[in-house]
């Protein structure tokens, strides 16, 4: 049986209205007018132990409705759900001491406290045996390179630093199933990827389930075997990147050195989508004409240096699947 | 074209007229705190008023106020509370910590009339909206008078707008005074306490002990509040009205000039520092 | 049991570390602790001076609605600083960090009840223990274990009630995060209505202090049995002395609409 289960999920929100200006505030006084908002319309998916899953869509879409119901912090309007044997917003105490939550937007260590004593907090409120702890905590600073930042209090930590911590705190219960909202958001490149890479290990070698939700398409790109997309509070898709990615374009980008600048390059199967000095990008469909025969037809046309074929960038695709889902 | 410092005489007030613009749309998005301090105002003043009532119901002795004079007095307090320099302005003092003061140095405004108006902004758009509704019910229900002539009535106006003129060139000074102590926690604490005790809020000021009577002669803080509510009562003779008022402007040019002069000395400090 | 003392030690673990958080900030806490003792302690002085003029108030004396006095404000002063997590709770709903308190395996009153300590308040308890003081020194009570036992019992009271009202204060940002102050009202309303006796205000002032608020439990029919003397609103032995329960029965009614607040907020995600 999967280890989450969800079926048919539907939340609606009431959200207050008001005119513009100062009749609109006046008139607020006295009566509000309500708007009922959709954010999850019937969303139905199974996942198993150990996956690694990227749950994506544009703002608003029902995401993190999504995962505050499979947190146990909210109740849905109607719906089943069946983490780990249970309803998350059936017990919740039972429910969350089984997850691990990290925001990247914001902390839940103690401001003003050293990191380590954040941790030993979290260990009472999770009523850890001291003798566990011990081994996770230690096991956990080593992985993330927390040595030299245990004695910090929280507030002087850089975002990058901060996240590590964060991401140490909440796995000192060893949670089965961890998520992660946005977890890269505002780091540098050195900090993703050190993220990225602790995330994979977490999963490939402990087996801890991972559900992220992010706008970093590397995030996706670098992690995610399989990519769930949420639009207007349904599943519009469900599957590996790859099939995400064809079912939006099958179009493929070759792209040349020339010569010779500013050379016109011609073809009625492509259509230049870049061009700058000697370099030209050229998509084109490989259904309609096979990659070997284009770069034949080019090469007898133009004098070459070099030229590679590739597949558009994710974040082109993106805002493609953005754009049809926000319809 | 028009240039934008073309605008006649006028233009010279109107940075000045779109703060106090600015406050009132402000006050009118939060209805549940206007609602909220009306109840409060309200409730305080029922209290204060069955307390004094107790109080007078105790003696036989001659007071210098009569009953219905105090529980008057009360309400007025209850009705133009929001006008007393309690507060820090909390935007002048987020530009201090922060540091942003620097940018106040760049517009074409003298930054003390500037701060002074923002203080009156914040004093007069909450009265007006607070105070109305305020002295509706008191005066129909809770024994809040109307004064006993129209020439009381007309001197504690008047002396109402001295009363703001005081409480805003204080309450500039307590912003000012920002700029060294940065954080302002102690000033926001005992400033307010001071004001509530020696201005009238805490209870009518004739009502102190003699010996207090001759010390808080000498300080600005019941021309804030005693002298036009007591104007008002008809405590003080309406003839009396031009030298309360005239008390009242003094305060105002010896703390505007304090006020002025303690600005000067913390920007050049602000500009040694490299601000 | 185990599981109720492991959540006291949780508790108590929480407290130690907010007052180490504030222990950072040594000079502003001082200054916050005078403060707040000048600002609360001039209300005393208004009182006096009220006293100084009219000699009494419809029979009650100085000492004793100094009694009165130190009594609501010890106990509100405790209130006020073991409850901040209450007070401070609207922010918390709007800056969304709510949903983290409801993904740790605790109940959410102990969370938030153990989120800040309030030492700044000693200031309040200061002026309030120096005026109780005072006040049992001036007065002749003829003192038993019982009296004792008592007075604690009303202070704990207090405490228990304005403790009850910050839980209720905190509980209707579930439904609104609009600005709250009229609650504010009923708190430090409460305060300076029950700083003195019952019997100065009108009927349904007092009906209101006694049954809706009970303010009258936590100070006004206790300290009639204090000073030993009959109730003249005429409320038996029997009330005066077990009137402090009511203040402890107002905290859990007050923490059961909590846990409403919270149902609501789990089904509407706000």
């Amino acid at each position: 049986m999967p280890q989450i289960v969800v079926r048919n999920l539907r939340k609606t929100f009431q959200v207050a209205e008001r005119d513009p200006g100062v009749w609109g505030a006046v008139k607020g006084l006295a009566r509000r007018r309500y708007r009922t908002v959709t954010a999850l319309d019937g969303v139905s998916f199974d996942l198993e132990t150990g996956e690694l899953v990227g749950y994506i869509g544009p703002n608003g879409a029902g995401k993190s409705t999504t995962v505050k119901a499979l947190a146990g912090i909210l109740v849905p309007d109607s719906g089943q759900c069946d983490v780990l044997g249970r309803t998350p917003w059936k017990d919740r105490q039972a429910h969350v001491q089984q997850i691990g939550v990290v925001f990247g937007q914001r902390t839940q260590l103690w401001w003003d406290l050293p990191v380590i004593e954040s941790f030993d907090l979290l260990r009472d409120i999770y009523r850890v045996p001291k003798k566990r702890y011990a081994g996770v905590r230690d096991e956990l600073i080593a992985l993330l390179n927390l040595e030299p930042l245990l004695d910090t209090p929280v507030r002087q930590l850089s975002l990058g630093q901060r996240m590590r911590c964060d991401l140490a705190a909440a796995l000192i219960h060893a949670p089965a199933i961890l998520f992660l909202d946005e977890p890269t958001i505002g780091l540098d490149a050195v900090s993703k990827l050190a993220i990225r890479k602790f995330i994979q290990r977490l999963n490939r070698e402990r087996g801890v389930t991972v559900i992220l939700t992010t706008h970093d398409m590397d995030d996706i790109e670098a992690l995610c075997s399989r990519v769930i997309l949420i639009g207007r509070g349904q599943i519009l898709s469900d599957g590996t990147l790859e099939d995400l990615r064809t079912s939006v374009t099958r179009e493929r980008w070759l792209i040349i050195d020339l010569v010779n600048e500013n050379e016109p390059v011609e073809d009625s199967f492509a259509t230049v989508v870049r061009r700058d000095e000697n370099r030209v990008v050229l998509s084109f469909d490989p259904a309609s004409i096979s990659t070997a025969e284009l770069i034949s037809r080019i090469t007898a046309r133009n004098a070459v240096r070099d030229l590679f074929v590739q597949n558009p960038p994710i974040e082109e695709i993106m805002a493609h699947l953005y754009g049809r889902a926000r319809l | 074209m028009v240039s934008p410092v073309i605008g006649g005489r006028g233009a010279a007030f109107r940075p000045y007229l779109s703060i106090l613009g600015a406050r009132f749309r402000v006050l009118l998005q939060y209805r549940a705190a206007a609602v909220a301090g009306f109840g409060t105002q309200l409730f305080w003043g029922l209290i204060r008023m069955m307390i004094f009532t107790g109080f007078y119901a105790s003696t036989t002795r001659a007071q210098p106020m009569s009953l219905p004079q105090v529980i008057t007095y009360v309400w007025l307090g209850q009705a133009l509370f929001a006008m007393l320099p309690w507060s820090l302005d909390a935007e002048i003092r987020a530009m201090i910590r922060s540091g942003a003061v620097a940018y106040e140095l760049v517009r074409p405004l003298d930054l003390y009339s500037w701060w002074y108006c923002r203080c009156l902004a914040a004093r007069v758009a909450p009265t007006l909206l607070r105070s109305l509704p305020l002295f509706c019910v008191a005066g129909i229900f809770f024994g809040l008078q109307a004064p006993p002539s129209w020439s009381s009535g007309i001197a504690w106006f008047a002396a109402t707008v001295g009363s703001l003129l005081v409480g805003c060139a204080f309450s500039n000074l307590m912003n000012i005074s920002l700029l060294w102590t940065i954080t302002g926690d102690g000033i926001s604490r005992l400033v307010p306490t001071l004001v509530f005790a020696l201005s009238g809020m805490l209870l009518p000021l004739p009502l102190f002990p003699n010996w207090a009577q001759r010390i808080l002669a000498f300080i600005p803080f019941r021309d804030m509040v005693d002298l036009p509510f007591r104007l008002y009562v008809g405590q003080i003779p309406a003839v009396e009205a031009g030298s309360v008022l005239a008390q009242q402007i003094a305060w105002t040019l010896i703390l505007m000039f304090f006020g002025r002069w303690l600005l000067a000395r913390g920007l050049s400090r602000l500009v040694v520092q490299g601000g | 049991m185990l599981k109720i003392l492991d959540a006291i030690r949780l508790y108590f673990r929480y407290l130690g570390i907010s007052m180490r958080a504030q222990m950072q900030y040594r000079a502003s806490f001082l200054m916050m602790t005078v403060g707040q003792c000048a600002a609360t302690g001039i209300e005393f002085l208004g009182i006096w001076a009220l006293f100084a003029r009219f000699g009494s108030l419809r029979g009650w004396t100085l000492p004793e609605v100094a009694l009165f006095y130190g009594i609501i404000n010890c106990g509100f002063a405790v209130a006020e600083s073991l409850g901040r997590g209450f007070d401070i709770f609207p922010e918390l709903v709007k800056s969304g960090d709510f949903d983290r308190v409801l993904l740790r395996p605790r109940s959410t009153i102990l969370q938030i009840a153990g989120r800040e300590f309030q030492l700044m308040r000693f200031g309040r308890l200061a002026q309030g223990l120096a005026v109780l003081i005072w006040a049992l020194l001036h007065l002749k009570i003829v003192w038993d274990f019982a009296r004792a036992a008592l007075l604690c019992a009303t202070i704990g009271s207090a405490a228990y009630l304005f403790y009850g009202l910050l839980v209720l204060q905190a509980t209707m940002s579930f439904w609104t995060v609009e600005t709250l102050e009229i609650l504010n009202t009923v708190t430090y309303g409460g305060t300076e209505t029950g700083q003195y006796p019952l019997t100065i205000y009108r009927p349904w002032f007092r009906r209101f202090f006694t049954f809706v608020v009970p303010i009258a439990c936590a100070n006004y029919l206790p300290v009639g049995a204090i000073l030993g003397m009959a109730d003249p609103l005429g409320a038996s032995t029997w009330a005066q002395w077990s009137a402090p329960a009511g203040g402890f029965v107002f905290l859990l009614i007050s923490l059961q609409i909590w846990k409403v607040g919270v149902r609501h907020y789990r089904s509407t995600g706000s």
